[in-house]
C-alpha cells in the first residue's frame, strides 16, 4: 500500500437528480453503515449539486455520520466532467478508504472516470461488499480488512469476488435494489461538512440542452406482489393474463429479458441482472424457464410460485411452490380462486 | 459526399475510431460450456462481436455517411479478434488495427483503457465510439476511462447523434429519462442497442476483406496488398509498461465461484381447481396476499 488508510472513511455517493435522491443513496448507506462498523470507521454521503443541503437530514436519517456537501451552480445538472472533477478533488483533501457508487445511469458514467483519473481499481455492479482479508498469491502479502467486492460476471454464470488492495480508495457501484436501507431514523443528525468544487477555470465541453423524464407508471421495486412473464408466456396478448393476475392482486407485471426481447412488454419490466433487482412477498414467475441472469435479480423474494409446463425448468430450483402447467390454464384459475376467497 | 455544402458536418468530414471486443457469447453458456468442475469452458463458447460495439460501429458508419471522413475500427486482444475487425471491414470501416502483445495480458478496465487510449491517440480522432459494455464483464467502464485518459468529452448511453460543425447533439439514456446534450468535440461516445442495429456486410466489401490478415496471423510477415488489418504492440503505441497488463491493473480476482442451483425443494402444487385453491388459501392464511 501506498499509504495507510486504513482509517480512512466509508464515502457513499448520494446522487440527486433536480434536488431529490432516488432510494440509491439510502440503499447505499444501509450497505456502507454495515462496512463503516466493522472497520470502526465513519460513513459519510457525498452530496453534490445546486442547493441541494436540504438533502442532508435524509442522509443522517439513512445512517450517515458526516456528508460532505459540494454545492456550485456548476452541479446543477450532472455532467461528467465536473463532477469528476470536484469528486477527484473531494477524494484527494480528504482520503476516504472505501467510496461506493450506484450502478445507476449516473454512477457508471462518475465512478469510472474518476477511477482513471485517481488510477484506482473499481469493480462494477457488486451484488454484495464485505470486508475480509486477501492474501495475494503470488507475493503471499496479506492485506487486513480489504474491500471484498463480490459481483456477478459471464452472464451471471459465476460470482467473483474482486479486491483492490494495493491502491487507494477501493471502488465499486453496487447494482440498484441489491442492499437493503436501513429504517429511516427522523431526528438522527451527523456532522455536514462544506467543500468547495474547485471548478473556477475548469471548461466543462458539455451543455445540458433538454431532459425528458420518463413518467415511469411501473414501480417493481416498491411493489410487494409481481407477477412475471417469460418466453413461455408465448404472446403480447397472452401478456395480458398477467396483467389481470396482477390486477385482482393489487401487484406489479414484470418480464424476463426474453419476455422483452420478444416484445411482449416494455424494457422499465425488465427483471434481472440487466434489467431491475427485486425481492417483494410474492413473485409468481408464469412461463419463465429460469436463466442464472433472471434468478439473479429475482431469488431473494419471500416466496416464489414458478408456473412452468417443463418440469425440469431451472425456476423451480428456486421455487418455493411449483405448478407444472400450461399458465394460460393454470392463470385463470388463479384469478378466479383469488376473487373468491376475496383476498 | 458533398461535405462543404451539408451544414450538419463540416470540410473533410470527421475521424472516428470504434472500439470493438471479441467476446464469448454469454448468453449461449449451456451445458456443454460448463467443465465438470462447475467453470466456465470458455473454449466451447462461439467468440462473437460484443453486440453494443456493433451499435457503436453503425453511429461511426453513420456520421460518416452523413459528413464524410472515416472510421477506423481498433480491437485489443488476441489474434483471433482478427474476426471482428475483418467484419468491421466488410460492414464499412476504412481501415482496421489490432492491439496485440503479451504486455497486455490480465489487463483489468483500468490497464485496458490506458492501452487503447494509447492507440486511439494514434489517430487523433474527432471521435471515439465504444459499445456501452460489453457482455462477458457487463462493466461499462473502459469507455469512460479511455475518454479521461484522453482529456475527450464523455458522453455514454448514446441513443442518438447529429453533428453540428465542432459540436455534436447527443441524445443520452439517463435512466430516469432522456437527455439532449450539446457536446464540443473531440469526445467518446459509449452506444446502446436503441442506436441501431450494425447494417449489413456489403457484398463488394466482403470479396475486398475477407481474407484481410494481421502479420500475427501471417507468420509475422506484412500481408500483401491492400486489404491488411494494421497491428500494434504496446511499444508501438508509447504505453507504460507498469500500466499495462497485471502490472497496471489495480484489481485481482480473489476468487470465483459458479453458480449452481441449489435446491429443487419446492411444494409441488396440481394445475386443477382443487390444487390452486389450496395454494391460494395457504397464502391468504399467511398474510402473504389478502
Amino acid at each position: 500500500m501506498m499509504e495507510d488508510r486504513s482509517r480512512g472513511e466509508v464515502w457513499v455517493f448520494a446522487e440527486q437528480e433536480d434536488g431529490r435522491l432516488s432510494d440509491v443513496p439510502r440503499e447505499l448507506l444501509g450497505k456502507g453503515r454495515a462496512l463503516a462498523d466493522r472497520l470502526g470507521v465513519p460513513l459519510a454521503a457525498v452530496l453534490m449539486g445546486d442547493r441541494v443541503e436540504g438533502l442532508a437530514a435524509t442522509l443522517f436519517a439513512a445512517g450517515a455520520d458526516k456528508v460532505h456537501l459540494v454545492e456550485d451552480p456548476a452541479l446543477a445538472v450532472f455532467r461528467g466532467k465536473a463532477y469528476r472533477h470536484a469528486f477527484v478533488r473531494l477524494i484527494r483533501d480528504c482520503a476516504p478508504q472505501i467510496v461506493i457508487f450506484g450502478a445507476t445511469h449516473m454512477g457508471r458514467d462518475l465512478a469510472p472516470a474518476v477511477a482513471s483519473e485517481l488510477r484506482c481499481g473499481l469493480t462494477a455492479d457488486c451484488t454484495d461488499l464485505q470486508i475480509g482479508d486477501y492474501v495475494d498469491p503470488k507475493t503471499k502479502e496479506e492485506f487486513k480488512n480489504v474491500l471484498l467486492q463480490i459481483r456477478p460476471a459471464f452472464g451471471g454464470n459465476i460470482i467473483a469476488t474482486i479486491v483492490n488492495a494495493r491502491n487507494w480508495p477501493q471502488m465499486a457501484t453496487v447494482r440498484e435494489g441489491v442492499m437493503k436501507p436501513l429504517d429511516p431514523q427522523p431526528g438522527r443528525t451527523g456532522e455536514l461538512v462544506r467543500h468547495a468544487a474547485g471548478l473556477d477555470g475548469v471548461e466543462i465541453p458539455v451543455e445540458v440542452v433538454e431532459i425528458i423524464r420518463r413518467q415511469s407508471t411501473v414501480n417493481l421495486k416498491g411493489s410487494r406482489i409481481i407477477v412475471c412473464g417469460g418466453a413461455g408466456v408465448g404472446s403480447k396478448e397472452n401478456f395480458r393474463l398477467l396483467h389481470d393476475l396482477a390486477a385482482v392482486l393489487g401487484g406489479a407485471v414484470g418480464g424476463s429479458r426474453a419476455a422483452v426481447d420478444l416484445g411482449y412488454c416494455e424494457h422499465e419490466r425488465q427483471i434481472g441482472q440487466t434489467g431491475v433487482t427485486v425481492r417483494p412477498a410474492l413473485m409468481i414467475s408464469c412461463g419463465v424457464s429460469g436463466a442464472v441472469q433472471h434468478l439473479a435479480g429475482m431469488q431473494d423474494s419471500a416466496k416464489i410460485i414458478a408456473i412452468n409446463t417443463d418440469r425440469d425448468a431451472p425456476i423451480f430450483k428456486v421455487a418455493h411452490y411449483g405448478i407444472v402447467g400450461d399458465l394460460n390454464v393454470v392463470v385463470p384459475k388463479l384469478i378466479k380462486a383469488i376473487k373468491q376467497k376475496g383476498a | 459526399m458533398a461535405t462543404d455544402t451539408n451544414k450538419s458536418g463540416r470540410s473533410g468530414g470527421y475521424t472516428s475510431v470504434v472500439c470493438i471486443k471479441q467476446v464469448p457469447d454469454t448468453k449461449q453458456v449451456t451445458g456443454e460450456a460448463m467443465k465438470a468442475d462447475g467453470t466456465i469452458n470458455r473454449a466451447a463458447l462461439p467468440a462473437i462481436f460484443n453486440p453494443e460495439d456493433r451499435n457503436a460501429l453503425e453511429a461511426a458508419l453513420s456520421v460518416r455517411d452523413r459528413c464524410g471522413g472515416k472510421v477506423i475500427a481498433l480491437a485489443m486482444g488476441l489474434p483471433a479478434a482478427c474476426a471482428i475487425l475483418r467484419e468491421a471491414l466488410m460492414c464499412g470501416a476504412d481501415e482496421a488495427y489490432l492491439v496485440t502483445d503479451r504486455k497486455a495480458a490480465g489487463s483489468d478496465t483500468l490497464a485496458t483503457s490506458y492501452i487503447l487510449s494509447q492507440a486511439v491517440r494514434r489517430f487523433n480522432p474527432d471521435l471515439v465510439f465504444c459499445g456501452r459494455q460489453a457482455i462477458d464483464g457487463d462493466t461499462a467502464q473502459t469507455g469512460p476511462q479511455i475518454a479521461e485518459k484522453l482529456g475527450y468529452a464523455a458522453i455514454t448511453y448514446l441513443e442518438k447523434l447529429e453533428m453540428d460543425g465542432d459540436w455534436a447533439i447527443a441524445t443520452r439514456d439517463i435512466g430516469t429519462g432522456i437527455e439532449t446534450d450539446r457536446v464540443k468535440l473531440p469526445a467518446l461516445f459509449t452506444v446502446t442497442e436503441k442506436f441501431g442495429d450494425l447494417r449489413p456486410y456489403e457484398m463488394r466489401r466482403v470479396m475486398k476483406y475477407k481474407k484481410a490478415k494481421a502479420p500475427v496471423e501471417n507468420g509475422g510477415a506484412a500481408p500483401e496488398g491492400a486489404a491488411a488489418i494494421g497491428q500494434l504492440s504496446c511499444d508501438d503505441i508509447g504505453c507504460d509498461p507498469a500500466r499495462c497488463g497485471f502490472a497496471g491493473s489495480p484489481t485481482s480476482v480473489h476468487r470465483i465461484v459458479s453458480v449452481v442451483l441449489a435446491g429443487g425443494d419446492y411444494k409441488e402444487v396440481a394445475a386443477t381447481d382443487e390444487g390452486i385453491n389450496g395454494l391460494i388459501g395457504e397464502l391468504i392464511a399467511d398474510h402473504t396476499i389478502g
